[in-house]
C-alpha cells in the first residue's frame, strides 16, 4: 500500500471519529469546559447580574472562607453525612444484599420490595418522610409514643434532622443492594466449600471468603457514596422547606439549612449565594470547592484500575 | 416452608440423631432468615402504606393519630387533579422526560459507539473526561449556565435550558452505552464491513439491534432523571409556574394546602406511581443498567 492512500485512509478514519463524537464534543465545550472556565473567572469578580462584573481579586474567596456564615456549617454537615450516612448505607446495603442472597422462598417479592423505595422520586420520598416523621402527630412518633418511647422532633430538631435524612437514605438502599447482590453471587462457590471443609464458622466464612472477594465493590460503594454526599441537595433542601412551613412561590425567601443550619450542604450554598443573595462571584467560589472535592474522589475511583470502574481497559 | 420440610427422604430408615439435629438447624435458620426478611420488608413497605392510607383520609383525620382512614375519602385524588396547575405540571414533566430521553438517546449512541469501537488517539482521555462530566455536580457550573440561558438567550421560565443540552450527548448515558457496546464482539462489525456496510449502516443495522437492552436501560435512567430532577426546574422554571414539573410543583403543594397532609400525600402518590409503574414494565432493563454502571464481577 502506498503512503498516499494510507494517509488518505488515516484522514478518513479521523474524520469519521470526529463525526461520531461531534455531539459530545459540542456538549463538552459548551456545557462543561466553557462554564468551568467561566466559573473560575467569576470567582474573582464582583457580579450581581445587573451591574457589569468588576475585578475583585480574592475578596470572594476570603468572604466565603472567613465571613459567609453558612460555609463551615455546610462543610461540617457534609463530613457528618460522609462518616455516618455513607457508612450506614454501605453496611445496610451489604446486609440487605446478603439477606437477599440467602433467602430462598419468595425471593422475587422480597427483592422487589427492597428495591422499590430507591425509585421513589427524591422530592416525593422526602415529602413522604416529612409526613411520616412529623413531630407529635406523624405515624412514626405515634407508634413510638404508644410504645412508651421518646418522640424526637426529626426534621424540626437540629439534633435529629440529619438522622432523619439518614433514615430516608437507608430507605432508598435499592441501588447498593443490587450492586452488592451481583458481587456476592460472583464469589466462587468452591471457596465457600473449601472453607466449610476446614470447619470455618459462618462469621469466619464471611470474614475470610466473602469480604476479600467483594472488597473492590465495597470501595466502589464508599467512594460513590462520598461523591453523592458532596452533591446532596434535593432531600435536605425539601426536608428543611417542608418542615419549616415556608410557602414556596414568588417573593418568598427560604434560608436553607432549617432547622438551625443543620441540613445545609455545599450545593445549597451555591443556590443561596447565587440566586438568593445575587452574589455570583462568591457562589462560584463555593462551586469550585465543590468541584475540587468531587474531582478528587472521582480520581480515586478511576485510579483503581480494573476494580472500581472499567475505564479504558479494552 | 415447603422447600425445607418436604424435601423427599432418600432413605427409608429413620434419620440418625445427627441428621435430625442438622435438619432442625436448617429449619431454625430458615425461620430466622425469613423473619429478618419480613422485618426488613416492613421497613421498606410501611412508608408506602402510611402514605397511601393518609392520602385517603379526611383533612382532620390526617392530623390525628389514626392509622386507618374512616371514611375512605377517594375524592382526595379528584381534588388534587383539580388543583390549578397540577395537570400542566404533568404535561411539562412528560415533555421534559419524554423529549429529553429521546434527545439523549439519539445524541449519545454515536458517541458511545465511537468510544467503544473506534481506535483513535485520545480515546482514553475522552473517556476520562466523560466520567468527569458524569461526576460533576450540576451546581458547579450553574452560575455561567444560568447567565448564558437567562441573560443571553432569554430562555428562563422555560424548560429549554434543560432540554437543549440533552441533544449533545449526556455523559452518564454515553458511559453506560459505551460499557454495553464494548461487550459486542468485533467479529460482527468486521462481518458487516466485509459485506460492504459503511460505519453508519453498521451502527444502524448491526449494532443498534444488538444494543437494544443497553438503549432501554439508558432511556429508563434518563426518563427517571428528568422525572425526578428538582434542581434544574428550580433554577430555570421557578419564576413561571406554567413551566413547573411535578417534582418541583409537588413541594409547593404542601405550602398551598397548609397542613392538609391528606391532599399532599395524594399528590405524592400521583408523583411516585408512574415511576413505579414504568419500573414494573421494564424491570429487567433497569436492573441490567444498575449492574452495568461501573461494577465488574
Amino acid at each position: 500500500m502506498s503512503t498516499h492512500t494510507s494517509r488518505a485512509k488515516h484522514r478518513r478514519s479521523a474524520l469519521r471519529t470526529l463525526a461520531f463524537l461531534s455531539p459530545w464534543l459540542i456538549g463538552f465545550s459548551v456545557f462543561f469546559a466553557y462554564p468551568l472556565i467561566s466559573t473560575v473567572y467569576f470567582s474573582f469578580m464582583r457580579y450581581d447580574g445587573f451591574r457589569p462584573p468588576v475585578w475583585s481579586g480574592t475578596k470572594n474567596w476570603t468572604y466565603v472562607f472567613e465571613h459567609y456564615p453558612l460555609f463551615w456549617p455546610a462543610l461540617r454537615n457534609t463530613l457528618w453525612l460522609v462518616v455516618v450516612m455513607v457508612t450506614l448505607r454501605v453496611a445496610f446495603g451489604l446486609g440487605v444484599g446478603l439477606l437477599i442472597t440467602k433467602i430462598k422462598t419468595g425471593t422475587g417479592v422480597f427483592r422487589t420490595l427492597f428495591y422499590l423505595p430507591y425509585l421513589a422520586p427524591p422530592v416525593a420520598a422526602t415529602m413522604a418522610f416529612a409526613f411520616l416523621l412529623n413531630p407529635g402527630t406523624g405515624p412514626v412518633d405515634s407508634l413510638l409514643d404508644r410504645a412508651g418511647l421518646p418522640t424526637p422532633g426529626w426534621f424540626n430538631d437540629p439534633a435529629w434532622s440529619k438522622p432523619a435524612l439518614t433514615l430516608l437514605a437507608l430507605w432508598g438502599i435499592g441501588d447498593l443492594m443490587v450492586v452488592f447482590m451481583a458481587a456476592l453471587l460472583d464469589v466462587p462457590k468452591e471457596q465457600y466449600e473449601a472453607a466449610e471443609l476446614d470447619g470455618a464458622a459462618p462469621w469466619q466464612r464471611f470474614r475470610y471468603v466473602t469480604l476479600p472477594n467483594i472488597s473492590p465493590i465495597v470501595m466502589f460503594a464508599v467512594v460513590t457514596g462520598v461523591i453523592q454526599t458532596m452533591q446532596y441537595y434535593t432531600q435536605p433542601l425539601v426536608a428543611g422547606k417542608v418542615a419549616s412551613g415556608v410557602i414556596q412561590g414568588a417573593g418568598t425567601q427560604f434560608e436553607p439549612g432549617y432547622p438551625d443550619k443543620s441540613t445545609l450542604t455545599l450545593p445549597q450554598l451555591v443556590y443561596n449565594l447565587g440566586f438568593q443573595r445575587f452574589d455570583y462571584g462568591s457562589a462560584c467560589v463555593v462551586a469550585l470547592v465543590l468541584f475540587a472535592l468531587s474531582m478528587a474522589f472521582t480520581a480515586l475511583l478511576m485510579r483503581r484500575r480494573g476494580g472500581l470502574i472499567q475505564a479504558g481497559e479494552r | 416452608m415447603t422447600r425445607v420440610l418436604d424435601r423427599p427422604l432418600e432413605r427409608t430408615a429413620p434419620p440418625s440423631p445427627a441428621e435430625h439435629t442438622a435438619r432442625r438447624r436448617a429449619l431454625l435458620e430458615w425461620i430466622a432468615l425469613h423473619s429478618l426478611g419480613v422485618a426488613v420488608a416492613l421497613f421498606f413497605a410501611l412508608p408506602f402504606v402510611f402514605v397511601v392510607l393518609t392520602s385517603l383520609m379526611s383533612d382532620s383525620q390526617a392530623l390525628s393519630r389514626d392509622l386507618i382512614p374512616h371514611p375512605w375519602e377517594w375524592d382526595n385524588y379528584h381534588r388534587v387533579l383539580d388543583t390549578p396547575g397540577f395537570l400542566t405540571w404533568w404535561k411539562n414533566t412528560l415533555l421534559y422526560a419524554g423529549l429529553g430521553t429521546a434527545l439523549t438517546v439519539i445524541s449519545s449512541i454515536p458517541v458511545a459507539y465511537a468510544l467503544a469501537k473506534f481506535r483513535f488517539r485520545g480515546r482514553n482521555l475522552a473517556l476520562m473526561l466523560v466520567i468527569s462530566m458524569m461526576m460533576l455536580p450540576p451546581q458547579v457550573i450553574v452560575i455561567p449556565m444560568y447567565l448564558f440561558w437567562a441573560k443571553q438567550l432569554d430562555l428562563s421560565g422555560t424548560l429549554w435550558p434543560l432540554l437543549i443540552p440533552m441533544a449533545f450527548g449526556d455523559a452518564f448515558s454515553v458511559f453506560l452505552l459505551r460499557q454495553f457496546l464494548t461487550t459486542i464482539p468485533d467479529e460482527y462489525l468486521d462481518a458487516a464491513r466485509v459485506d460492504g456496510c459503511g460505519d453508519l449502516r453498521t451502527l444502524l443495522k448491526v449494532v443498534l439491534p444488538m444494543a437494544r437492552p443497553g438503549i432501554a436501560a439508558v432511556a429508563l435512567f434518563q426518563f427517571f432523571y428528568a422525572w425526578n430532577d428538582y434542581f434544574g426546574p428550580q433554577i430555570y422554571a421557578s419564576e413561571n409556574p406554567g413551566a413547573w414539573t411535578l417534582s418541583y410543583g409537588l413541594e409547593s403543594f404542601k405550602g398551598a394546602h397548609h397542613t392538609d397532609w391528606n391532599l399532599t400525600m395524594a399528590a405524592t402518590v400521583l408523583v411516585m406511581a408512574p415511576v413505579i409503574l414504568v419500573f414494573f414494565f421494564a424491570q429487567k432493563a433497569f436492573v441490567e443498567g444498575v449492574t452495568l454502571t461501573g461494577v465488574k464481577g
